[in-house]
């Protein structure tokens, strides 16, 4: 059996401290914001997962170039945990969107190009894992990967910048406005501060779950070569 | 919501956004513990599996090294 490690388990706790916290900023301290209602608060956690996600998803790209110059496997698992935990991310920064959508723009979705983009860049990444489900040689399954994920990692920067370079009804929060949005609004102190405090939150519950993930990933690898040990 | 006068009351929606957010959090944690479980119980049967294994392995080179000797000659002497 192998232990977790101290710093880990901490993390752990942290994590859960940091997500209550997090959500009673949101929920209780940040006021309610006057033309959308209690909705809006549902804002600061969109943003603090597709904040993560996103990165996450460019950092992929990064891992998969150092697989291909390296070639150790051990960047092949931690590109993994880093594409899994994102796009458990992203599926939440979708589904918080739509919620927010239905009493915003009166419809659960629409082929707005944010709303596009993110939902090709989540099926880009699903499709990873079905792309690496029908490779059986660890290098070879690796080697696909990492250039998809490479090719893949281009969906992310599009999806940040395409209400800031298409006409869409996403609100512009951060660094720019967009005219032809529908549910912008103005953050007062109180927003400000829990919508920081949530990035800073998932940023710390990302690293978390992605540690965990690699841990996963490293029993999964032994387990493995135990199994052709066997079949020997 | 452009015209309106009071703040509508879109509380159900927020609940169900940090609901779903805490659910699907608590899934992914769940699952990682069960997938990690499941691999050190994977781990562990096939370490019992090996153990036998590894001695009729140890049992068959003795024996192969015991007829390689030929009779009426002791082992390790000159």
């Amino acid at each position: 059996m192998n232990h977790k490690p101290l710093a880990l388990k901490i993390l752990d706790v942290v994590s859960i401290v940091l997500l209550v916290t997090a959500a009673y900023l949101a929920i209780v301290v940040a006021p309610t914001e006057r033309v959308m209602g209690d909705v809006q608060r549902v804002f600061y956690f969109h943003i603090g997962t597709a904040w993560v996600a996103l990165v996450g998803f460019v950092f992929t790209a990064g891992l998969s170039v150092i697989y291909l110059i390296t070639k150790d496997l051990k960047w092949d698992r931690i590109q993994v945990a880093a594409i899994e935990v994102s796009v458990m991310f992203f599926l939440i920064t979708i589904i918080l969107g739509s919620i927010w959508a239905r009493p915003a723009w009166n419809t659960w979705w629409t082929w707005d190009p944010r709303l596009t983009t993110a939902a090709v860049t989540e099926l880009i990444y699903i499709a990873y894992f079905m792309l690496r489900q029908g490779i059986d040689d660890p290098n070879k399954r690796a080697r696909f990967g990492a250039v998809y994920a490479l090719i893949g990692g281009l969906s992310a920067p599009i999806t940040f910048f395409a209400i800031r370079l298409f006409r869409t009804i996403h609100p512009v929060v951060i660094a720019g406005s967009n005219a032809a949005a529908e549910g912008n609004f103005s953050m007062t102190g109180d927003m400000l501060q829990a919508f920081f405090f949530a990035l800073f939150a998932f940023t710390v519950i990302f690293i978390d779950l992605f540690w965990n993930r690699i841990r996963l990933g490293e029993v999964q690898e032994k387990v493995e070569e135990m199994k052709l040990k066997a079949a020997w | 919501m452009l015209f309106q006068e009071t703040t509508p009351d879109t509380s159900g929606y927020m609940i169900a956004g940090f609901a779903l957010t805490f659910l699907i959090l608590a899934v992914y944690v769940a699952s990682i513990y069960v997938r990690n479980r499941n691999l050190q119980q994977d781990m562990d049967m096939l370490a019992e599996i090996e153990e036998p294994a590894v001695k009729i392995k140890a049992r068959s080179t003795g024996r192969a090294e015991k007829k390689k000797v030929k009779p009426g000659t002791k082992k390790g002497k000159k």
